[in-house]
């Protein structure tokens, strides 16, 4: 602790050294666990790991018979579906709810609660109720054919061609509510000058709001995607309550199939394999992202 | 139509400072029933009945008996309201492992939240602390990589933690998975406490420095007072997410510790006996509730707490 460093300055080593204790449970869980783990899962899904690890290397072996599994391909294509009408449904109704809130409205507070309380409860939740009201023998679909329209179908939970639908539908109730707070927050940073300036060159409103105020929202706009984006590669509980990956292996998605294979069909390579497929996807949203928002730039 | 809105933003201000004000002040005084005003208003009803519905039919399910619901459609209210599905839920529902309901689930849940909360708060609010006021080359470095770890899908880290939990010989038991929920939520805890302390006038922490104070007894002195908002919504956070954690619960728990979300899943989507739906959606509120009462509760603060959270999956 003695020699000071030209300045006057402490030793490096020891200074804040209360701070560096402090921080290290940080630090081990930063380099252990979210480094670690991430390159330990990596570096197994090129071995042929089956009930437990092993390192026998076999190069890209599990990435082929992940990419030439029937479940695997349906998981992906589900994804896509309800990825791009997530993305695309949420942010649309998201923001539509939020300029209707952003007009003064009487009653704000109570709208704010009853569009965002979804977003409180787990999803094993959204989907158990969303399986009671689309069940076809109780729910919708009966209640349309008790009103005369007798030949109405709507089981989208029992209909592998639409379930994804079906789960769409619980997906959007529950996610919506974020994306209008986030966007009516966004909302409220635009300067009132713009809108009178709009108004008085006797500009509509939505033309306003097409041309003006989303572009200048745009931050808010990245910001909401990143966040719905790498929440919709982790969808896993909706479908495990609202259809537990049926009917048949119709509604199935990539985070299911890595659980299912990790820890019950004891083939932990597929589930490496499948979970650094997720890794990749999530990098591919996340690493452009992060450039636009911390390079390129000084930070201030 | 749409010039209202300009005029009233400057009234407004003044409507909610001085709202007895003689003279031509305050709001300009506009139709209700206008053209407008009914679109507006329509739209935001409509949106808020597909919100609300599911609420509603949860609630009325629950309290009708069992041949009601195979009778009537899932809309109409109970024509005699019953309990029974909720004790049923509560206390003897079955999973096929076992047939005490979700009152196990409950108390599981409430043994894993606790120690959860507090410990993950205490160990983020400390960091977060460190981060903004005591700062230290190559600290910054590691709080992104924990930052970006939080965008990583939790299935890519599962399994080295289960060989981790495993060699220290606590996989499978709450202390284990109250260390997962500490992990997983020190992102965004850190991020959010960090945020907030650099936030404060840093004159405060260098009076305290020149005063004498070291690195704990400005912690718990100045800045724990101060944080108290913070902490509460580090708290809102926490206590929703846990108690609608699944993943970790099923990963890292055995059948008799399960949480609750995942004894809900059991008796619901069990495949034996009859299914009765009102029981189920009784269950199912049971499991909404504490969520439900936090957000009722915290209003406000519930917003700002997800705001900041989002980033958490």
């Amino acid at each position: 602790m003695a020699g000071l460093a030209h300045k006057g300055r402490p030793n490096q080593l020891f200074r804040n050294l209360n701070s560096k204790i402090a921080l290290t449970p940080m630090i081990l869980i930063a380099l252990v666990v979210f480094l670690g783990g991430t390159i330990w899962t990596v570096v197994y899904s090129f071995t042929r790991s089956g009930l437990l690890p092993r390192l026998s290397f076999v190069g890209l072996d599990q990435y082929e018979r992940l990419w030439s599994a029937p479940r695997w391909i349906i998981s992906i294509q589900n994804l896509a579906i309800y990825g791009i009408l997530t993305l695309i449904f949420s942010l649309v109704i998201g923001f539509v709810l939020a300029a209707l809130m952003d007009q003064k409205i009487r009653f704000e507070n109570t709208f704010r609660t009853i569009f965002l309380y979804p977003f409180a409860l787990s999803f094993i939740v959204t989907g158990l109720v969303w399986q009671w009201i689309l069940n076809p023998e109780f729910g919708v679909q009966s209640i349309v054919r008790s009103l005369g329209w007798t030949t109405f179908t709507f089981d989208p939970l029992y209909n592998a061609d639409i379930v994804i639908y079906g789960i769409l539908i619980a997906g959007l109730w529950q996610g919506t509510g974020l994306v209008m707070c986030l966007m009516l927050a966004g909302l409220r940073g635009i300067d009132e000058d713009i809108w009178k300036a709009a108004r008085v060159d006797g500009i509509p409103m939505w033309k306003t709001y097409l041309l003006i105020v989303i572009p200048m929202m745009r931050p808010v706009f990245i910001t909401t995607l990143v966040l719905i984006a790498s929440g919709i590669v982790k969808v896993y509980d909706l479908v495990v309550a609202q259809t537990s990956g049926g009917p048949g292996i119709a509604s199935e998605v990539p985070a299911k199939y890595v659980y299912d294979y990790m820890f019950q069909a004891q083939n932990l390579g597929q589930g490496f394999a499948a979970s650094t497929m997720m890794l990749i996807t999530v990098a591919i949203i996340i690493i452009p992202w992060a450039y636009l928002e911390f390079g390129g730039k000084k930070r201030g | 139509m749409a010039n209202v809105t300009a005029l009233n933003t400057t009234a407004a201000s003044f409507d909610a400072v001085a709202p007895d004000v003689s003279g031509p002040r305050g709001r300009r005084p506009r139709k209700v029933l206008s053209r407008r005003n009914i679109i507006l208003y329509g739209l935001l009803g409509l949106a808020a009945l597909y919100y609300l519905l599911p609420l509603y039919v949860m609630m009325v399910t629950s309290m009708k008996g069992m041949p009601e619901v195979r009778l009537g459609n899932i809309f109409s209210p109970p024509m005699e309201i019953t309990f029974e599905p909720w004790a049923k839920a509560w206390a003897s529902a079955c999973t096929g492992l076992n047939c005490d309901g979700l009152s196990r689930g409950f108390w599981n849940s409430v043994r894993i939240l606790l120690p959860s909360v507090v410990v993950s708060i205490a160990v983020a609010s400390v960091s977060g602390y460190a981060l903004a006021n005591w700062r230290f080359k190559g600290a910054d470095l590691f709080f992104s990589i924990l930052v970006v770890g939080a965008f990583i899908p939790y299935q890519v880290m599962i399994y080295p933690i289960v060989i981790l939990l495993r060699e220290l010989g606590i996989y499978g038991t709450l202390t284990g998975l109250v260390i997962v929920h500490t992990i997983f939520g020190m992102p965004i805890l850190t991020l959010l406490f960090r945020n907030y302390f650099t936030a404060l006038p840093e004159e405060l922490f260098k009076a305290a420095r020149i005063d004498g104070a070291g690195f704990w007894q400005i912690y718990v002195r100045i800045m724990l007072p101060m944080a108290l908002p913070i902490f509460v919504v580090a708290m809102i956070l926490q206590v929703t997410g846990i108690w609608n954690d699944f993943l970790f619960g099923v990963v890292f728990t055995r059948p008799d510790s399960y949480p609750m979300t995942v004894q809900l899943n059991n008796i619901v989507n069990s495949v034996q006996g009859v299914k009765e739906y009102n029981v189920n959606m009784a269950a199912t509120l049971l499991t909404g509730a504490v969520p439900l009462i936090v957000y009722f509760v915290s209003g406000r603060l519930f917003v700002r707490g997800i705001a900041a959270g989002a980033v958490k999956g």
